[in-house]
């Protein structure tokens, strides 16, 4: 440990220039293993069996006949499992009971783990756990969300309040001459990436080895080990590859269950799930309910702003999705109101899913901001430029960085804004109304500590080793080119491991502070290590490694508000006579920092704007009041936007420069998806003269708003 | 894994000799939906009597003018077949707005006519369902049901026919080939399918045993102008929420012949038959169509999520008709 400073960047030029993958090539052969995938001697294969009722007691698990068929090896329950210890708080909080599987006969919602099959094949295991009878004694549930729901509470102890307040909020909309109060609603979400979740879990020379699908191997060590009473140095957890995180691959069942099963067995165990599983245990968006009201002067200056939202929780462990949050950023007034409340249900637990708390909440909020714009008859870029504050509205910290009006600029020129007809409703192709929108974006550009290793090898070549994860976005390569630069070597020149908890703590991917904090660490490692070169000498055999550790630097970071910004723009095409509603261009200009791999930032802005598309039209989780579970739990009953649906998606940067920022990175990941469905609402209101304060606008509530198009109208 | 038998059948005889031989056989095609419903334990055959090779995959013109279609023909086939789009636009139109080119590259004729509700209750093997578990119940009544029928449904069963290709078929009277071991038999399109009543788990009048042979598409000059609308949620790859084909021959503005029937809205295809007899005869204009459009939909019956779909048939039924009054003018 020798270094916490990261000096300048050398100037190689690796970063900043287009590189295509380094596992591009072994992905797109199929060289590239993944968790599921991976040949371990002995394996047995673990299958879940969930709960089917949503509230209630297990009263049996009918084991006996299950042990009796084909390869069957175990079946692991309530009853028979080893004791597993929640009584701890991670980097994330406390753990998610669901993690402590197998220690009770309580089911709070469908979907809950009560048993895991163990057999010989993944084949065997499923048709004994398909056959297996599990008994209950059930008991009333409510499962159904609504906005004002009388058990809805407003959350304590949180790192970041559930409230914030200043000023008169009623005095300030009275005294405002064009006043908004709105309601909108997004349903549940689903983060389901490509890759299923799968683990693997042996014993390997007195460790608990686990070869996983993560989002940050380092975590997921901690957790097994805390659940697991075990030291942390007996825990080594890697995952190489990973198709698609979004929020979902964190610690989850299926890894605890894993490695309880070897530790049973002693024999190596995997666990994968399967896709209507994930509806249940890995988390999801909750839906949400949320009134804006905002109070403006004739000009448009904002006077009174209120963000209320609610959504659900479990009854088992408390999230709250932070709707409210971005008007904390975005926007200030002198009332200024921000609130979060809770519904607990008898559901799933609800978690991070790309974007949190801005995704929906950017939907409420750039939507009213779009309604003000049309009741002040302001254009709104200008509106948001009127209302642009000078410091944080709710912390009164300078901004490090605020690029936003330079974004709406950009993106106002390259969309040809200028040419728009304000008034709905006024463009027509053949049966389709078109109309454009615009909304603003934004998401915290944290960091968080991390460690690295840089290894100067005898060959000349360069090792770097971080616990970081490569979700599919790139951060390998993105990485490679940080290190590339700070060592003033090329690419080529660097071996770029990641992804195994041996290497040391390191921030998980998410959050959008992966890249940004993994940088950090690598630079500074780096950095002492080519100071310590310039030096001259030998290189020994066994190279010369230096390690960092960027605690100490992220804590002397100055507190102010740092985020990346964007503006994003939409047209759409809507047949109010069919319901349908096409986008038909997409285009996102971000203030997002130093961008390390130009092709690579692209793709997750795309991506992200494709899920701000997805969520705007397509998707929603139903769940049945009367069971409690969700239907269609798969890809045909829950609809992404898929190639038909995506047009052309533009997304591109600003110059976004932070002197005072010693790494100058900020998080990509998930800016993309926040204010792309405002975006689109506000095109469809421009199309239709019609607002959808709910989500996904369906052809059902595009034919319900309208006039139903009756000939001749 | 829950084991099944597997033969390969030569000739139709043999697949007709191996389905009678074992009640719990069924038929594979191109598996696109079978095999989805096997691994969500939905269906659980004990043998499947895969087809894919019988001599069954040409599209020919018979003597009497019409076309016969084989029952493996691909979706994919039978698209791209010049007669199908040259005489029947909107049945080519319909295969086309299904599914996803790997799976009309896989999917047969046969199978598509026998495909199974998406109905998500139907599909979950852990929630009631009348179709799947006759007597459990039907939770879509009371719960999600917004993309359910408002025509000819019961009390027992709301899902709706998934197939895009049957909705064109029906609107050219198809009529469906089989054979059995007592002999080749058919059924006209219209009565293929049977109404829901107390029984949505049977589907179809085909009888026991029986294996589809093919398609007849008897000559209809009135499907040269026509027409297969389909509305989804979203533009790939999905369901319809509701669709139409049109066929329609106006003369000096009036309707001389018009084919209707509807997509996404009843346990079968359903032919607009009202519809049609409002039309024809009169002029070709969108407030007939409107009202002919309003004469079928006078038997829909909505639950609470579902009653767009009557303004949506009807907009459909006005839109196209509008267009193809249109194009038979140029």
């Amino acid at each position: 440990m020798t270094t916490t400073t990261t000096g300048t960047p050398a100037a190689t030029g690796a970063v900043g220039a287009a590189r295509t993958r380094l596992e591009g090539l072994a992905k797109v052969t199929g060289a590239a293993r993944y968790a599921g995938e991976i040949p371990f001697a002995e394996l047995a294969h673990g299958w879940l069996v969930l709960s089917t009722i949503a509230r209630g007691r297990i009263r049996a698990v009918e084991s006996a006949p299950v042990l009796a068929m084909p390869g069957v090896l175990a079946v692991l329950h309530h009853g028979n499992a080893p004791r597993v210890d929640g009584d701890y708080t991670g980097p994330l909080g406390a753990p998610d009971p669901v993690l402590q599987v197998f220690q009770h006969d309580r089911v709070p919602y469908v979907g809950w783990p009560v048993a895991l099959v163990v057999a010989e094949t993944p084949e065997q295991a499923r048709e004994a756990a398909e056959a297996l009878v599990v008994r209950y004694d059930q008991e009333p549930h409510e499962a159904e969300f609504s906005a004002g729901h009388p058990d809805r509470y407003t959350p304590q102890g949180s790192d970041s309040p559930a409230e914030t307040a200043k000023g008169d909020l009623a005095a300030a909309l009275a005294a405002s001459a064009v006043v908004v109060d709105a309601r909108y609603t997004t349903p549940e979400e689903h983060h389901h990436p490509m890759e299923p979740h799968a683990a693997m879990a042996r014993w390997e020379g007195g460790r608990l080895e686990i070869v996983d699908s993560n989002q940050g191997s380092g975590f997921v060590a901690q957790e097994l080990a805390h659940l697991f009473s075990l030291d942390p140095a007996s825990v080594r957890v890697r995952s190489e590859h990973v198709g698609g995180g979004f929020g979902s691959k964190a610690t989850r069942p299926h890894q605890v269950l894993a490695a309880m099963a070897a530790t049973v067995l002693q024999r190596p165990v995997r666990v994968v799930l399967t896709r209507r599983q994930m509806f249940s245990l890995v988390g999801y968006r909750s839906p949400t309910a949320q009134r804006v009201r905002l109070g403006a002067d004739a000009d448009g200056r904002l006077r009174a702003f209120a963000h209320h939202a609610e959504s659900v929780t479990s009854t088992v462990r408390e999230f709250v999705e932070r709707s409210a949050d971005m008007g904390r950023v975005m926007y200030d007034a002198d009332a200024h109101h921000t609130l979060h409340q809770v519904v607990p249900l008898d559901v799933p637990t609800p978690s991070w899913m790309r974007a949190p708390g801005e995704a929906p909440g950017s939907f409420a909020l750039e939507s009213a901001l779009d309604e003000l714009a049309e009741k002040c008859g302001m254009d709104p870029i200008a509106l948001r430029a009127r209302n642009e504050p000078e410091s944080g509205p709710v912390s009164g910290l300078p901004f490090s960085s605020r690029q936003l009006q330079a974004c709406f600029r950009e993106g106002a020129r390259r969309f040809g804004w200028a040419e728009r007809d304000p008034r709905p409703g006024r463009r027509r192709d053949g049966r389709w109304l078109l109309g454009t929108g615009t909304a603003a974006s934004q998401f915290a550009a944290r960091a968080a500590p991390s460690t690295a290793a840089v290894t100067a090898e005898a060959d000349g070549d360069f090792t770097v080793r971080i616990t970081a994860a490569d979700i599919g976005t790139g951060a390998r390569t993105a990485l490679t080119l940080v290190a590339a630069d700070a060592l003033g070597v090329p690419p080529e020149r660097i071996r770029m491991r990641i992804a195994d908890s041996d290497f040391g703590p390191a921030m998980i991917a998410g959050g959008s502070m992966g890249t940004r904090s993994w940088s950090w660490a690598v630079m500074a490692a780096a950095g002492e290590l080519r100071e310590q070169l310039a030096l001259g000498g030998v290189i020994p055999p066994q190279g010369i490694t230096v390690r960092s550790d960027t605690t100490a630097a992220i804590a002397a970071l100055a507190a102010t508000e740092r985020h990346a910004f964007g503006a994003q723009f939409a047209e759409v095409a809507v047949d109010v006579t069919s319901g349908e509603v096409r986008v038909r261009r997409m285009l996102g200009i971000f203030a997002a920092g130093r961008i390390v791999n130009p092709l690579t930032a692209r793709s997750q802005f795309i991506g992200g704007m494709t899920w701000g598309l997805s969520m705007a039209l397509h998707e929603e989780a139903v769940r049945d009041r009367a069971s409690g579970a969700t239907v269609g739990a798969d890809l045909a009953g829950y609809h992404v936007a898929a190639h038909a649906d995506v047009p052309a998606i533009e997304a591109d940067w600003v110059d976004d420069p932070d002197e005072s920022d010693p790494v100058g990175i900020k998080g990509i990941g998930e800016i993309g998806v926040v204010g792309g469905a405002a975006a689109i609402a506000n095109a469809v209101w421009h199309a239709t003269g019609v607002r959808h304060r709910d989500l996904p606008i369906r052809p059902d509530r595009v034919l319900r708003a309208g006039d139903g198009g009756r000939p001749g109208s | 894994m829950r084991e099944f038998g597997y033969r390969r059948a030569d000739d139709v005889q043999g697949a007709v000799a191996l389905l009678a031989a074992d009640p719990g056989a069924r038929l594979l095609g191109g598996g696109t939906n079978l095999v989805d419903l096997m691994k969500t334990g939905v269906e659980r055959p004990a043998l499947l009597i895969d087809v894919q090779d019988l001599p069954l995959d040409r599209i020919e013109v018979t003597a009497d003018g019409a076309l016969h279609i084989g029952a493996t023909v691909t979706n994919s086939d039978l698209a791209a077949d010049p007669e199908v789009r040259r005489r029947y636009p909107a049945l080519a139109q319909a295969v086309l707005s299904g599914a996803s080119g790997q799976l009309r590259n896989m999917a047969t004729v046969g199978g598509n006519l026998l495909q199974r509700t998406r109905c998500g209750y139907f599909t979950d093997p852990a929630a009631p369902c009348n179709k799947r578990d006759p007597g459990s119940g039907c939770p879509a009544i009371g719960g999600e049901h917004h993309n359910h029928a408002i025509l000819g449904a019961s009390a027992h069963c709301v899902a709706v026919h998934p197939s895009d290709m049957a909705v064109a078929l029906a609107a050219f009277d198809a009529v469906v080939t089989y054979e059995t071991s007592d002999g080749p038999g058919e059924l006209p399109l219209a009565e293929f399918y049977l109404p829901v009543g107390r029984t949505p788990h049977r589907e179809t009048a085909l009888p026991s045993g029986a294996l589809i042979t093919g398609l007849r598409l008897p000559p209809a000059p009135v499907a040269a102008v026509s027409r297969y609308r389909k509305v989804r949620e979203r533009a790939s790859f999905a369901f319809a929420i509701g669709s139409l084909a049109a066929a329609l021959d106006v003369r000096d503005g009036t309707v001389q012949e018009v084919r209707l029937a509807f997509g996404a809205v009843a346990s079968r295809p359903w032919r607009a038959r009202a519809a049609e007899r409002a039309l024809i005869g009169g002029p070709a204009s969108a407030e007939a169509f409107a009202a002919a459009a309003d004469a079928e939909l006078a038997a829909a019956e909505v639950l609470p999520h579902n009653g767009y779909k009557v303004a949506l048939l009807r907009n459909l039924v006005v839109a196209v008709l509008t267009e193809l009054t249109e194009e038979a003018a140029r």
